[in-house]
């Protein structure tokens, strides 16, 4: 049957078309993989070299930087130490707290300033002003603001993880095609279905890329947010261990935030790519 | 709501689709303009149309002379300045169910698989899952696209993506289904294959279709009438009807009758511009 020829065509070209930027990953995932831990090795070593050479690069010294050769003992302590649980449960806690908030709030704001004229002229000037804040210059409005230090802290990892998808759900919502919206309507869709049918599964994607990104920057506030805090969570560890002076602990608490602020990132952006299983196919037509 | 979608079902099960019921548009000094405030101009002057319930018109004229002006008013996404359009004594004043509008580039929903886009004016309609996507599956077959229901638009050719977006509009049992170059991106060969496909799809649900081309032969090959409008803005210059025996096959294109109206039709797309 023609039909069945034509989409075998098809296939054909697009796989065609998509070979030269994915020969790497087409050879060998394996490998692929086995390269991205290599680098982190490699990276991790040039650490331990600079340091132990005692590099200095005129403005830019390694002499008095931990090596990891100090910092995997120290690893290994806070490991087997009975608080990590407890500062892991607290900062996982904060940083999943601010960010559901953050995810709730921006989407739907999104999803509104996208859609209406209006609302993008009453709320984004407001919004603009308060982006470029930095979450550390929120701390004492926080202390305010709030009852509990608790929540105070998950107001600082709210604000970090807001604006990336707020603006990215604006983004995505300015960008769904009005062709299908009004095919929508067309077809005899209402308002309200409007949003659920076509402008949300249309503003997905970018959805999910703000959700990934607000998720890095929840981790990112998390020193800043725990400065508040009196006892348990990795960043109150990490700048507790600064206070004390004791640097192998900085670097330890630095290195557990970048590998829980990457793996929740991933873990989002494998949700969403589980999600909106059509995204990957859009190719050579769309 | 549960008594006729009953009696629908039954009326389905022998045949596989029920007689749609179809319209009789009536357009009446229609004129339109389009584009921003400070450079509008009319693309439409004073139109007048009439199109029996169930007749196959194709609108002929040169490019941007607003063919898909007119089909985009009668579908009610494009207001009239002045005059109006009324489908079986209706005025229209917005986009309906009941007029079902075809584009050149598909507009399938990417995250909808086949069967779901297909569905959707059932789902809009509250229909039940299992009952629309039943509806949905007959209509897939009528355009021979059995097998391709779990799809992404994103995985099929073009000429599926517009037999799909055809099943789409049809499940609404359209009183008129409007057309805007729905073929004009295809290949000679899918196109020729799609006017057949829709003809035998017309043969079966007799609806209104207005369907627009500058395509010369395949307005002559579907069309059982063919407007001819004049540059922008767009008057009626020629309805011509073309009596060519049904069920049409490509060897209709070749007799003499074909040949004949299609020297007309040339002639008089050439004269207006000889006169600008």
């Amino acid at each position: 049957m023609s039909a069945t020829l034509d989409l075998t065509g098809r296939k054909h070209t697009a796989t065609r078309e998509a070979a030269p930027t994915n020969a790497l990953a087409c050879r060998s995932p394996l490998r692929r993989r086995a390269w991205r831990a290599g680098s982190i090795a490699l990276f991790v070593a040039a650490w331990q070299a600079a340091v132990h050479c005692h590099l200095s690069l005129g403005i830019v010294t390694f002499a008095n930087v931990p090596s990891p050769a100090d910092a995997i003992p120290a690893l290994w302590a806070l490991l087997h130490s009975p608080r990590l649980p407890m500062h892991l449960a607290a900062s996982v806690t904060r940083v999943l707290a601010g960010f559901c908030a953050a995810a709730i709030v921006g989407v739907a704001l999104g999803l509104a300033i996208g859609r209406y004229r209006a609302l993008e002229d009453m709320l984004m000037p407001p919004l603009e002003i308060l982006r470029p804040i930095p979450a550390v210059a929120w701390i004492p409005l926080a202390i305010l603001m709030f009852p509990s230090t608790e929540l105070s802290m998950m107001f600082i990892t709210f604000i970090g993880a807001l604006f990336p998808i707020l603006l990215n759900t604006i983004h995505g919502v300015d960008a769904v095609d009005p062709r299908l919206v009004a095919t929508a309507r067309g077809l005899g869709t209402g308002t309200l279905s409007l949003y659920t049918e076509v402008v949300l599964p249309g503003a997905a994607p970018s959805i999910f890329t703000g959700l990934s990104i607000g998720m890095g920057t929840a981790w990112f506030c998390l020193v800043t947010a725990e400065m508040i805090a009196g006892q348990y969570g990795i960043g109150y560890f990490t700048w507790e261990s600064y206070t004390l002076q004791n640097y192998a602990d900085i670097v330890v608490g630095m290195a557990l935030i970048g590998v829980l602020g990457m793996g929740s990132s991933l873990l989002v952006k494998r949700i969403g790519a589980a999600l909106t299983p059509w995204y990957r196919l859009r190719g050579a037509r769309q | 709501m549960s008594t006729p979608l009953a009696v629908r079902s039954d009326t389905r099960a022998s045949a596989p689709l029920a007689p749609h019921s179809p319209g009789r548009i009536a357009v009446r000094s229609l004129s339109v303009e389009v584009g921003p405030q400070h450079a509008r101009f009319a693309a439409l002057h004073s139109l007048d149309l009439d199109i029996a319930p169930g007749e196959f018109v194709c609108v002929l004229g040169p490019s941007g002379c607003g063919k898909s002006t007119l089909l985009g008013a009668i579908a009610g996404h494009v207001a009239a300045s002045r005059g109006e359009i009324a489908v079986d004594g209706v005025a229209v004043d917005r986009p309906h169910p009941e007029r079902g509008l075809v584009f050149q580039q598909h507009t399938l929903f990417p995250w909808k698989r086949v069967i779901d886009n297909v569905a959707f004016g059932l789902k809009m309609k509250g229909v039940s899952a299992a009952e629309r996507r039943r509806e949905a599956a007959e209509l897939l077959a009528l355009v021979g696209l059995a097998g391709f229901e779990s799809h992404y638009p994103a995985q099929l050719s073009g000429g599926m993506q517009q037999r799909v977006e055809i099943a789409r509009v049809l499940i609404n049992r359209p009183r008129i289904l409007l057309m805007d170059e729905p073929f004009g991106a295809l290949d000679a060969q899918t196109r020729r294959m799609m006017q057949t496909l829709l003809l035998d799809i017309w043969a079966q649900i007799r609806t209104t279709v207005v369907f627009v081309t500058h395509d010369i032969d395949e307005a002559l090959f579907l069309g059982d009438r063919v407007l001819m409008l004049s540059q922008r803005p767009a008057s009626l210059v020629a309805d011509i009807a073309v009596p060519l025996a049904r069920p049409r096959r490509d060897e209709s294109t070749t007799e003499a009758a074909f040949v004949e109206i299609k020297r007309r039709c040339l002639s008089l797309l050439r004269e207006p511009a000889r006169a600008t």
